[in-house]
């Protein structure tokens, strides 16, 4: 069995707690074309996403405000280093392998996700998992929006 | 007046009777600061609820039979038990509920539907839980009501020199908490209700946190209904307690239809039964009634002054050990208290300080306790939050100030 200290090292790694204590792409895109309200209303933690999109569609730039607990906020910080630049398509596959990534037992986490890979750890934490997600579900409804504003809640029937 | 505490409670001794604590969570024991959320149960309460299963399950109230006029007969003694607990005059005084939420929702919806109009107030305070708001904002919207709030000062306790311009002949319903499940206040309820009734306002409180901990007595605090939950009082979860004064609850229409609270129905109408019964459609929980029976048995057996002191001592031990943890904030220190913590560190929000101290065992409730406008006003999401019962020792605060350390130096 692993200790707890082990456990808990692997979920707050010094990556994910430097991005929570500082995030990157923290902070307003006025030119947004879409913002996306992330709530998670079991805990209160909040995601502000402005999207930016380029002329194919993909994302330009993306930022995002709110606070909330270090899985959340470094989830955020992340993805948004990550995301920004990619096409509809790479974003897409994006969520779907974060997504398995902190809910399955999976081994062979694709190479793309590159520095995700330290929020692998929230899979040993399920009641975790939306902390992690939330941001993700946020830049989806970004996706599906194009443009105008919107809530997402933890919520809702299909998050998880 | 109650009798003094006694102080010859074996507390080390006690927890043998509650099974779960030996529970090992992570590798190590459990250490259960999460009362305030459900508190756990003692073997007398599951002994009995098991053996009434085995030996007299039936339905209530309808059977001709053997088992169902022993369940009967129990369901209805323990009806008797909680009169007897609470202080009322009648047995029809105390309606069988789901809990606390559904006692507050029966009063919005059949009080409040039949005697509230347009523009009256319904008093309220800043630190009530959701299920002591949400009811009423309900009903409020529907009939044209308005709700104005008792506000909070900084120490958590409520700001009582404003009460004299907040209750007014327009306040129809003053509905308060008797302790606050967040902030542990402990409000001067006897005096809130006298407050109320010298503009004839109908009172409730809400005594979820407060039934199990300490000597309370309708009669004594002039309430006119008072709510709370079996399971943060040693019972099973899915049984409350509404109390109502007789006038009352006979001027009161049915709230839920059904069978049981009926005396005849035709094609076109029906008549109800008298309170309590009006009130109970449907097959109650009947279990859950003699479970919560056999609890305030167990609870009387050790006392609720001496438990309310010992919950008092402990709170008093750990609010001193946490002002040495650096980077710690308790929200909600008033003079007045009980056996509830809430604080923040600078170090970690409150769900990663929740997540870490689960790992070593230790249960706590983290986030904003169905108080969100309170914790708002204290500009917070949220907060983590201790609470102690009987079965809580000081060892097991001494670990929890342990682990406080630990995360701190880990979150740092």
């Amino acid at each position: 069995m692993k200790t707890e200290l082990g456990e808990l090292e692997e979920l707050y790694q010094d990556v994910i707690l430097d991005h929570s204590r500082r995030p990157r792409n923290f902070g307003e895109l006025p030119d947004a074309a879409v913002r996306v309200h992330g709530d998670n209303p079991a805990c209160g933690d909040e995601i502000h996403l402005a999207v930016k999109f380029n002329g194919d569609g993909g994302l330009q730039d993306i930022k995002f405000t709110g606070h909330g607990c270090a899985i959340s906020q470094a989830s955020a910080s992340l993805m948004t280093t990550k995301l920004k630049g990619k096409n509809r398509a790479e974003v897409e596959e994006m969520v779907c392998a974060f997504h398995d990534l902190v809910t399955t037992d999976k081994n062979d986490v694709p190479k793309t996700l590159g520095d995700l890979r330290v929020m692998s750890g929230v899979r040993k934490f399920p009641q975790r998992v939306k902390c992690a997600m939330l941001p993700w579900r946020a830049v989806e409804q970004a996706l599906r929006q194009i443009e105008g504003e919107i809530t997402v809640s933890t919520e809702e029937p299909d998050f998880g | 007046m109650h009798k003094a505490a006694k102080s010859d409670v074996d507390w080390l001794a006690l927890r043998e009777e509650f099974p779960i604590l030996r529970e090992r969570v992570n590798g190590h024991p459990l250490i259960y600061f999460d009362s305030a959320a459900s508190s756990q149960k003692p073997r007398a309460v599951l002994d009995v609820v098991r053996h009434y299963y085995e030996h007299e399950n039936a339905n209530v109230h309808r059977g001709l039979h053997a088992l169902s006029a022993r369940a009967t007969e129990h369901y209805e003694r323990s009806r008797q038990r909680v009169a007897d607990f609470v202080g009322a005059k009648s047995v029809d005084e105390i309606v069988f509920t789901r809990g606390t939420t559904e006692s507050i929702n029966l009063v919005a919806q059949a009080w409040g539907g039949k005697f509230l109009r347009p523009g009256d107030v319904i008093l309220l305070t800043e630190m009530e839980h959701h299920s002591n708001l949400v009811s009423w904002q309900l009903l409020a919207e529907r009939i044209g009501a308005r709700i104005h709030y008792v506000p909070v000062r900084d120490d958590g306790a409520l700001e009582l020199e404003k009460l004299s311009s907040l209750i007014t002949p327009e306040v129809k319903m003053f509905a308060f908490t008797h302790v606050s499940n967040s902030l542990g206040t402990i409000n001067p309820v006897a005096e809130l209700c006298q407050k109320a009734r010298e503009v004839g306002a109908t009172t409730l409180i809400d005594a979820a946190q407060s039934i199990g901990h300490m000597p309370l007595n309708v009669d004594e605090l002039g309430c006119d209904f008072l709510a709370f939950s079996g399971h943060k009082m040693c019972a099973p979860t899915g049984i409350g307690v509404l109390y109502g004064r007789s006038e009352i609850l006979e001027a009161m229409p049915p709230w839920h239809g059904g069978g049981e609270m009926i005396t005849s129905v035709t094609l076109e109408k029906s008549s109800f039964k008298k309170p309590p019964h009006r009130f109970e459609a449907g097959t109650p929980n009947i279990a859950g009634a003699i479970g919560l029976a056999a609890a305030i048995d167990y609870l009387e057996g050790i006392g609720r002054a001496e438990i309310f002191q010992h919950d008092v001592d402990l709170a008093g031990y750990a609010l001193k050990e946490m002002k040495e943890l650096p980077g710690l904030r308790v929200i909600g220190t008033a003079k007045a208290h009980a056996g509830v913590i809430s604080f923040v560190i600078d170090a970690a929000h409150p769900h990663d300080l929740t997540t870490f101290a689960d790992r070593y065992g230790l249960a706590m409730r983290g986030g904003h306790h169905c108080n969100q406008p309170l914790m708002r006003r204290f500009g917070v999401t949220g907060t983590s939050r201790a609470s102690f019962y009987l079965y809580s020792t000081r060892e097991e605060i001494h670990s929890m100030i342990d682990i406080l350390h630990k995360a701190i130096r880990f979150f740092k």
